[in-house]
């Protein structure tokens, strides 16, 4: 009997835990679809997550875990609504909740689950919220991680994280933050802005600012599945594809980016034997369908540069000038001097460092606190020759850099200039990639 | 849900009474005004006159304190508010950003607490 109880106590648990994360996004949507109050469908779906590992353990799973839990998540809230203190201002909600519970009992099934993600998720990455904030409720309620994995992931006590999940409900509900699919007229704003919440989840897995460790494989994955649900959900939008084509390129090239101490290794450098051919190809190949739709975008733009690389058998065998033209639609579509920056380091492949050297001077008044300006300046003054000029820009790159790994990458550069140095002291102009 | 546009900008920073591009800045007003009207939505619109004219008020030990001037100097000060009837607050966001201040200054929008 003892040993009855465990197994059903473990198999509760990680029917739970599977649940918490294939399904937490559809639950909470369906929820709050009905319940109209974020604090309040989160809570209710909790509440029904703690009944389910009791009633679970004790009697086995149901035929249906997720719709029993939806079903005992809506008793939840009928049960919430009964005890407030303003019943009648929310008798709409619990009319409906009383109907749908109704409906359940009397087919004797437990009740399908609509499918209110989209809606979810915009009003998730509302641009009346914080960036971070938007991560952090993304991955919490579309991804289903934990308060605790998401601190985690982020170098934030659970603490500070639950209280920034608190604060973000109680605006989304005092607020007044509509759990709608946007208007038209906003309908291309606000899409950017989930599609932009989506590309920092996976940039924090791909380069983290803070902390030690440079890949976060978890987020980038987890990155990678909202832009794939992004695009179930909202099928045939070029930029959704152009960002899960940008994510899956870069993805591909993961396991190149770090040696086996942990240490960066740029991309000139990488074996590109260790990318993921896979990967490479279902990018390219989705990156191919959104092209072909004629709705140019910037995230379109990246994938497209990101599989020019990913293309290429060699770095000097990458289409550096087709990477300066992109970059330069880039800029035309949004006015942003990275996007000169990144120009620059193309055309010094495509055409000189000199050059190149010329082109960063037109933006160095408005990059100046930016660290990767500052390694690129240094990269090419250490090409063109300027060693000592270098040394001063690899010394400003590391006192603007945010993570470890990028430090100790920058630092090698300013060792590898001295022992260059002591060799060869009048040595001539270095040769143009190392 | 009724919210509060509270309209700020720094002295100066828009267009000058007398300066041909004040006409049609106060002619903006007019039209947002109409708007809300229009709309619905519009519960109450005032301009304040400016912070040199405040008095801060404050009550301690059941005594009355008057200090010159605003609560706080900013550069950017309250120049006057409208309060919206709006079913979210993106309905909220789209009629603050008629406010034609809010070209040169910033619109606070602030939920009205509904107190029970």
């Amino acid at each position: 009997m003892a040993s009855e109880c465990s197994r059903h106590d473990s198999s509760a648990r990680k029917a739970l835990e599977a649940l918490a994360r294939a399904d937490t996004g559809r639950l909470l949507g369906a929820l709050l679809r009905d319940v109209r109050d974020f604090q309040l469908a989160e809570d209710c779906l909790q509440d029904a997550m703690e009944s389910a590992m009791a009633h679970w353990s004790r009697n086995g799973l149901p035929g249906a875990p997720a719709g029993w839990v939806l079903q005992t998540a809506r008793r939840k809230a009928i049960d919430r609504f009964r005890r407030t203190r303003n019943f009648e201002r929310k008798a709409e909600e619990y009319g409906r909740l009383i109907e749908l519970d109704q409906q359940a009992v009397d087919s004797d099934e437990p009740p399908a689950i609509p499918d209110e993600r989209l809606r979810l998720i915009f009003t998730c990455c509302h641009p009346a919220l914080d960036r971070k904030t938007c991560v952090a409720l993304t991955l919490r309620t579309l991804c289903g991680l934990t308060t605790r994995e998401i601190a985690r992931a982020f170098v934030d006590t659970p603490e500070t994280m639950g209280q920034r999940l608190v604060r973000a409900r109680h605006k989304i509900t005092k607020a007044g933050i509509p759990f709608e699919i946007p208007e038209p007229e906003d309908w291309t704003e606000r899409l950017n802005s989930v599609l932009s919440v989506i590309y920092l989840i996976f940039n924090e897995g791909y380069s983290a600012t803070e902390g030690t460790e440079l890949l976060r494989q978890d987020l980038c994955l987890e990155a990678i599945r909202l832009g794939r649900l992004m695009l179930e959900l909202v099928s045939g939008n070029a930029e959704c594809e152009g960002l899960l084509a940008l994510m899956l390129l870069n993805h591909a090239r993961a396991a190149a980016r770090l040696d086996e101490d942990g240490r960066m290794v740029p991309l000139d450098q990488q074996n590109r034997g260790l990318w993921h051919r896979e990967k490479i190809e279902e990018g390219s190949r989705i990156l191919d369908r959104a092209l072909e739709r004629g709705h140019p975008g910037l995230f379109q733009s990246q994938a497209a540069i990101s599989a020019l690389h990913a293309q290429a058998a060699s770095h000097a065998e990458t289409d550096w000038q087709q990477i300066v033209l992109l970059y330069e639609s880039m800029h035309r579509l949004a006015d942003n001097p990275v996007y000169l920056l990144n120009r620059a380091v193309a055309l010094s492949y495509a055409r000189s460092a000199d050059q190149a050297l010329d082109a960063l001077a037109m933006i160095s008044s408005a990059l100046d606190g930016y660290q990767p300006f500052h390694a690129a300046k240094a990269d090419l003054q250490r090409r063109t020759g300027r060693h000592e000029a270098a040394r001063q820009s690899y010394r400003r790159a590391i006192e603007l850099s945010g993570n470890d790994s990028e430090r100790q990458f920058l630092a090698s550069r300013i060792a590898a200039l001295d022992q260059a140095a002591e060799i060869a002291p009048a040595a001539s102009p270095a040769p143009q990639s190392c | 849900m009724k919210y509060l546009a509270l309209i700020y900008a720094a002295p100066g920073a828009g267009p000058d009474y007398g300066t041909p591009e004040f006409g049609p800045y106060m002619d903006g007003y007019r039209k947002a005004t109409e708007t809300y009207k229009r709309d619905g939505v519009m519960l109450a619109g005032e301009a304040l006159q400016e912070t040199s004219t405040a008095t801060t008020v404050r009550v301690r030990n059941g005594k009355t304190e008057t200090m010159d001037g605003p609560f706080a100097e900013t550069k950017e000060q309250l120049g006057g508010f409208y309060m919206f009837d709006c079913a979210n607050l993106d309905e909220a966001i789209k009629y603050a950003a008629m406010i034609p201040t809010a070209e040169h200054g910033s619109v606070e929008v602030r939920p009205i607490m509904d107190i029970e």
